[in-house]
């Protein structure tokens, strides 16, 4: 059986959860076995997973705010009760802090951001992306068990089929060691992890007073907004929006860059974007030889030319 | 206070990536190596601060080959007292997990730092690994870090935000950008370190589970194609039509 724990926030699914239960589908379809997922604590419509291909969805109730030490003994012990044979979870937050435990207590072998489908040919084989996105790595698991995350935007989730039946699976939950006190998030907008749509500015903006456009453009298109380090560290923006190497990584499928250079330290965290659009006054600029479509010339004429288009495009469609 | 900071070397980001032996072993020469970026600029920091504050020692770990030293020495001239180097190539973050825990199951540590992820491999596994194998708590992608007495209150990155908890020592904390800033090895630091304790220590007897079956190098990236700046009718068709994002 394969096994996706289906993390959830405030008793919602993200859609990455969606992806690894597609993904665990049809994972399972190549292995001749069943795909099921498991809860923890209370989830409005953990049913839904069916959906994804999940023929079944466990849900193990008395999980409390997050502590990596009981999500992690949770998940090993359903893992051991339904016989997993291998354990997938999303690239996150939560996925990031559990993965290693898990893994551990399984003694199973593991390989984290794998993003494509397993090659069975003769072993387990997963790739993942490695140095930042500039090689792909292969990795043959040689344990019984296994244990993968997957990375965000993988693949899209698939609606196959209907809504699975949720079995209260009944397993020990042991006494939280780390104490939530709060949990600040800004609602309403995608964070950048997990966005499909980024707009992106740099030190060519000249001064925070004129981000209006940016953030124009990210509204027209439902983006989430980024930035580059300088702009981060001079605070013309908030900290969590500075991606790269030192700042978030993302992936999403479409990064447009405005008056960023491209320095190797930005593209580390940017390139794995599926397109990348550069507006930039520079020929010489690094970010076109990274670029899909590229736009030269000065980015305050452009980007209200650029907004206006948009914009029509959104109401003819 | 005991505090234990595992340190990872890491090509420099400007580093031309190449593989030798049929794509399967990662081409070292010619590679510049730094500290991870995450390890010297916020963990080891934060673990040097908090020695300060409250006393204590700041031990080193580095799971590595004798051409590491360099890197471990800049961590001893930054500020840690003592070091040690467990002497094997890691070859996966299991394995080098493993050479940790049975170094720091020796020292009862009250913290034990690492970095966020190295760069290299981009994995983010050793210190959620080690806090398992160590049987205590983690904290990861810590931002913030405050210690009384035993209990400290952390603060951690999750999507969207940040989440506020408090807990007792002993526990594994890995450290993301914020945690603290960066500090340059000064004149006497890097003269005391070089008199400072690097013990190389034997690795202890552990079985892969995983197998590197091969690099690749991604394609080439097909050549960027120019939009008129005066028609952004066309770039958001060609968005629309042609790469399907919009
Ligand atoms: C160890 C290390 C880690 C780093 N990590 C990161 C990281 O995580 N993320 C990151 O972003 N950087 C990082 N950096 C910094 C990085 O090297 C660059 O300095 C930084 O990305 C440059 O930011 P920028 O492109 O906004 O600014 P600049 O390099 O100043 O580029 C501004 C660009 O705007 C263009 N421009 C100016 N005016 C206009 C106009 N009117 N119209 C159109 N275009 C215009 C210019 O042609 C130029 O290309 C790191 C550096 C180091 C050493
Ligand atoms: N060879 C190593 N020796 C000591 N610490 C390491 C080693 N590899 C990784 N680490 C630590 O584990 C953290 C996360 O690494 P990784 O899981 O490889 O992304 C690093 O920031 C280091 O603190």
């Amino acid at each position: 059986m394969i096994l996706v724990f289906a993390e959830s926030t405030k008793g919602q699914f993200k859609k990455s959860v969606f992806e690894a239960v597609t993904y665990g589908a049809k994972l399972a379809a190549s292995m001749g076995t069943t795909c099921a997922a498991v809860t923890m604590g209370e989830v409005s419509d953990a049913g839904q997973l069916g959906i994804y291909g999940a023929a079944k969805v466990y849900n193990v109730a008395g999980v409390g705010a997050f502590d990596s030490q009981v999500y992690s003994s949770v998940l090993a012990d359903a893992a051991k009760q339904l016989e997993a044979q291998v354990v997938i979870m999303p690239v996150s937050s939560t996925g990031k802090a559990i993965f290693g435990r898990v893994a551990v207590r399984l003694g199973a072998g593991c390989v984290s951001g794998v993003n494509a489908l397993p090659n069975l040919d003769g072993g387990f084989k997963v790739k993942k992306n490695v140095f930042s996105g500039k090689a792909v790595a292969e990795y043959e698991i040689t344990t019984p068990v296994k244990v993968i995350s997957l990375m965000g935007n993988t693949l899209p989730p698939e609606s196959t089929g209907a809504a699975a039946t949720v079995e209260a699976l009944d397993i020990a939950v042991p006494a939280a060691k780390v104490r939530v006190k709060e949990v600040k998030t800004i609602d309403g907008i995608v964070p950048l992890p997990e966005a499909e749509l980024v707009v992106s500015a740099g030190r060519g903006m000249k001064g925070p007073e004129n981000w209006g456009m940016i953030e124009e453009m990210a509204t027209i298109l439902g983006a989430t907004t980024a930035c580059s380090r300088p702009v981060a560290d001079t605070g013309w923006r908030p900290h969590h929006e500075h991606v790269g190497q030192t700042g978030v990584a993302i992936l999403p499928n479409l990064y447009i860059a405005v008056g960023i250079s491209g320095a190797i330290q930005h593209l580390a965290g940017v390139n794995q974007s599926k397109v990348i659009v550069v507006i930039n006054k520079d020929p010489e600029a690094p970010f076109f030889k990274a670029a899909d479509y590229g736009v030269l010339g000065d980015l305050f004429e452009v980007v209200p030319r650029l907004n206006e288009a948009l914009k029509k495009y959104k109401a003819a469609n | 206070m005991k505090l234990l900071v595992c340190v990872s070397k890491a090509p420099d980001t400007t580093s031309k990536i190449s593989f030798t032996d049929n794509n399967t072993v990662f081409d070292e020469s010619g590679i510049q190596f730094i500290m991870n970026p995450y390890d010297e600029w916020y963990s080891l920091v934060r673990a040097i601060e908090l020695k300060e504050q409250a006393g204590g020692t700041v031990t080193l770990v580095n799971v590595g080959p004798a051409s590491n030293d360099v890197i471990i020495r800049k961590g001893l001239a930054i500020g840690a007292d003592d070091a040690a180097r467990i002497d094997m190539d890691p070859k996966s973050a299991l394995s080098t997990a493993q050479q940790i825990a049975a170094f720091a199951k020796e020292g009862s540590y009250d913290i034990v730092f690492l970095g966020k992820e190295t760069i290299d491999y981009n994995g983010a596994e050793v210190g959620s690994m080690l806090a398992e194998m160590l049987d205590m708590p983690y904290i990861s992608f810590a931002t913030k870090l405050d210690v009384a007495g035993n209990t400290a209150t952390v603060s951690r990155d999750i999507e969207g935000g940040s989440e506020i908890a408090e807990l007792e020592t002993p526990f594994v904390i890995s450290a993301a950008k914020g945690l603290a800033e960066q500090r340059i090895p000064n004149m006497r630091g890097i003269m005391m370190a070089k008199r400072k304790p690097l013990n190389v220590i034997a690795p202890v007897e552990v079985a892969e589970q995983i197998k590197t079956v091969q690099f690749e190098l991604p394609g080439e990236k097909s050549a960027v194609k120019m939009v008129d700046p005066e028609n952004m009718d066309e770039l958001v068709r060609l968005l629309h039509e042609e790469a399907k994002v919009i």
